[in-house]
């Protein structure tokens, strides 16, 4: 870890945030607060706003926010760039991982672990220093040379691109990880073998925001706290025995509150 | 990769607008008026102490230039040309040949320094010390040094401006000499027959594989001066050579014509592979300035077995107008060519290829990657024709385009024509755009948009990199991204 935590200050805080796109309002006053440390889970129904609510907070384009802040230890990101962010410590997991044709998954690692670095005044990393990272992050989620070698997610597996993402943040040491449904598309061992590479992960400065729809993830990923979304805000927040609640309960109950 | 990291370094180090060879070397040159003539044309063969039979050449070809329009079906467009108004001769002063290294005008070695060139010996081996790299350095018009010569003549192998080899090998140059690219062939051509200045000659005689990749740097100079190489390069039966060509210019207002030709001559067995990295200034952000680039450059497959490879890497010019194209005549012979021409700003680019298939058995191979951004133009044009006794001809072509932003264009117009029955063609194209998921993600994970587009743009181009000789594709993934700058945000 690079950043050292300042203290007074929590590792996420989102005050009553508002976001559209065009006309319409995704986010509607949302408010959340992730401790140092602390895994949380967003729970929701579908097309609540928990994809946006991770895009918005690493700054992707084309979302408006007209209302609120997002502190990320204490410093606003808005207004950011997603890379300034990223080196900040911000990574995004995301759901549906992008295929680089013709890039070399190994030279992608390299140029946004340096890129990173340098945004950081750190110095760079040479080849073989980089080379050991990943081939030991790499062998502790059972992810071939042959994978590296081959151009960044193009042609793999479901599977092999969740592995890819943790693989990632297991490299870039974020301060708050962000996965957006990295339980979709996969089987039970690969979901094992993700959820133990992010269980390696957890530290006592580093946070995690885990995204889900299903319960299941949570199995593995043991949360801390567990916040209900649902029509662009959280409803109700709770320990670990509020997502076994939901599993038998459903969002129901929130979709009508909301509305 | 180290490749990678060069250009993403390579794009943090950019001046916006500063257009990295654009200085000037002061160096007072020796010129002829400005202007075309039957005079002008005899000025320049006096000049070049040219035998007679070459200063009729070069009238025969102005003459008929006189009768000749300028091609109109390429998709570019430029204010008329004045050719009453260029210069046609320049020579850096005090050139009779210099004996060494010592003897050259500091000011020009000083030029190639800021360039990186790597003129002199030991810096061409400090560059990659398993590999050797001949240079022969054509200053606006004139040679003025030739490196490796000595090693190249234990080969029997001739590397020599065009100039010299006419003094020094007469037969070759006139046997060869506008054999591929005829006198008459098009407006530029002829226009290059009948003034070039100087170029490149190279022969490879039989059974003998070139001991180094040879290298000619180009540089327009003077201001207004027509830069009108010619390269005229023979492998002979069952030999091997691989050529380099770079050019960079200097940043000028006014239009620059350059109209070079090169020809090549591959007999039976033989192989030629020549690449090109072209880098000349493409004009101002406003689209004001930049060099109009009429190029003929053409292979001639003569004999059978033969082969010649073109590779290009265009990123410069304000207009390029370009294609390199292969003859397949001698059986089972093969063409390639590979292109990578990335335009921005203003430019306009209509290259390609063509692929004439007279032999039988005859193979081709065409990839070319197009990368438009700004508000430019970028036009594959190409030509895949069997004749009539090209029995089992094949070809093979993929014509992919990049798109970066909304103002600019990607056109692909293909040819194919087959007289032959048996011949097989087949053609591949996309079209594709940078999209917002790729640059969100690449951006997501620490890369800056420009850092995130060169990246992107460089796994698109891979295919075509991989062609180029090693030290060449670093330069050439450098100028990709140099040539994409300002072009997201």
């Amino acid at each position: 870890m690079n950043t050292t935590t300042k203290t007074g200050f929590d590792m996420l805080e989102i005050k009553n945030l508002h976001v559209s796109i065009g006309e319409r309002k995704i986010l509607d006053g949302l408010t959340l607060t992730v401790h140092d440390g602390e895994v949380a889970a967003i729970m929701g129904p579908n097309g609540t706003g928990k994809s946006t609510l991770s895009y918005v907070i690493s700054g992707r384009d084309g979302y408006e926010v007209t209302q609120g802040e997002i502190l990320l230890d204490g410093e606003n990101l808005l207004g950011l760039e997603p890379w300034e962010r990223a080196a900040k410590g911000v990574f995004l997991a995301f759901q549906y991982p992008v295929e680089i044709p013709g890039v070399a998954t190994m030279t992608f690692l390299k140029a946004t672990l340096n890129a990173q670095r340098r945004a950081r005044g750190e110095e760079e990393l040479q080849t073989p220093d980089l080379m050991k990272r990943v081939n030991d992050a790499a062998a502790k989620l059972g992810v071939g040379k042959e994978m590296l070698r081959r151009p960044l997610n193009s042609g793999f597996s479901g599977g092999e691109k969740k592995r890819m993402e943790i693989l990632q943040m297991a490299l870039l040491q974020p301060s708050l990880g962000i996965l957006d449904e990295t339980d979709s598309g996969l089987d039970i061992d690969a979901l094992r073998v993700v959820s133990e590479g992010v269980n390696a992960l957890r530290d006592k400065k580093r946070s995690f925001l885990v995204i889900t729809h299903y319960q299941r993830l949570l199995d593995y990923i043991k949360p801390d706290r567990v916040h209900v979304m649902a029509k662009g805000r959280i409803l109700r927040s709770g320990g670990p025995e509020l997502a076994l609640e939901l599993e038998t309960s459903g969002y129901k109950d929130y979709i009508g509150e909301a509305a | 990769m180290a490749a990678l990291k060069e250009t993403v370094d390579a794009v943090e180090s950019i001046d916006v607008d500063a257009y990295k060879y654009g200085f000037i070397t002061d160096i007072e040159s020796e010129k002829a008026p400005k202007g075309l003539s039957e005079e002008i044309v005899r000025f320049i063969s006096a000049k070049k102490h040219e035998p007679e039979w070459l200063t009729d050449w070069r009238l025969a070809a102005y003459r008929r230039w006189l009768t000749m329009d300028e091609p109109k079906w390429a998709r570019v467009e430029h204010p008329p040309i004045d050719y009453q108004d260029l210069y046609y001769y320049s020579a850096p002063k005090s050139t009779p040949g210099p004996a060494s290294l010592d003897e050259v005008d500091p000011e020009l070695l000083r030029t190639y320094e800021k360039l990186g060139i790597p003129l002199r010996e030991q810096e061409i081996l400090a560059g990659v010390e398993t590999r050797r790299v001949a240079v022969d350095a054509v200053f606006d018009s004139v040679s003025v040094a030739t490196t490796f010569k000595e090693e190249l003549a234990r080969a029997g192998v001739i590397f020599c401006p065009i100039s010299e080899a006419v003094r020094e090998h007469p037969e070759l140059v006139r046997k060869y000499l506008g054999s591929v690219v005829p006198v008459t062939d098009n407006f530029f051509a002829t226009l290059n027959s009948a003034v070039y200045s100087d170029g490149s000659f190279v022969y490879v005689p039989k059974g003998v594989r070139c001991p180094m990749e040879l290298s000619t740097y180009f540089r327009i100079n003077e201001k207004n001066t027509g830069q009108f190489e010619r390269t005229l390069i023979i492998a002979d039966e069952g030999s091997y050579v691989s050529y380099l060509e770079g050019c960079t210019a200097p940043k000028r207002d006014e239009n620059q014509l350059h109209a070079a030709v090169v020809e090549l001559v591959a007999l039976d067995d033989a192989e030629i592979k020549y690449s090109t990295v072209q880098n000349w200034y493409p004009g101002d952000s406003e689209g004001r300035g930049g060099i109009y680039n009429f190029v003929t450059k053409r292979g001639d497959c003569r004999g059978k077995n033969s082969h010649i490879s073109w590779t290009q890497v265009e990123t410069g010019s304000a207009i390029t107008w370009k294609y390199p194209s292969c003859i397949l005549r001698g059986d089972n012979s093969q063409g390639e060519f590979y292109s990578i021409a990335v335009s921005n700003g203003f430019q306009q680019v209509d290259s390609g290829t063509k692929m004439i298939h007279l032999g039988r058995n005859t193979r081709s191979r065409i990839i070319s990657k197009g990368v438009s951004a700004g508000h430019s133009q970028n036009t594959y044009r190409g030509l895949v024709s069997a004749h009539r006794k090209a029995e089992g001809a094949r070809n093979f072509t993929s014509c992919d385009s990049l798109l970066i932003g909304d103002r600019c264009g990607a056109h692909t117009i293909p040819y194919i024509e087959s007289k032959n029955a048996s011949a097989q063609f087949e053609h591949e194209a996309t079209t594709s755009k940078i999209s917002e998921d790729q640059l969100f993600y690449a951006t997501q994970r620490g890369l800056s948009a420009e850092e995130a587009t060169a990246l992107i743009v460089n796994g698109f181009v891979r295919d075509v990199l991989q062609q180029l000789p090693m030290e060449f594709a670093v330069e050439a993934q450098k100028l990709i991204s140099i040539s994409l700058e300002g072009s997201v945000g």
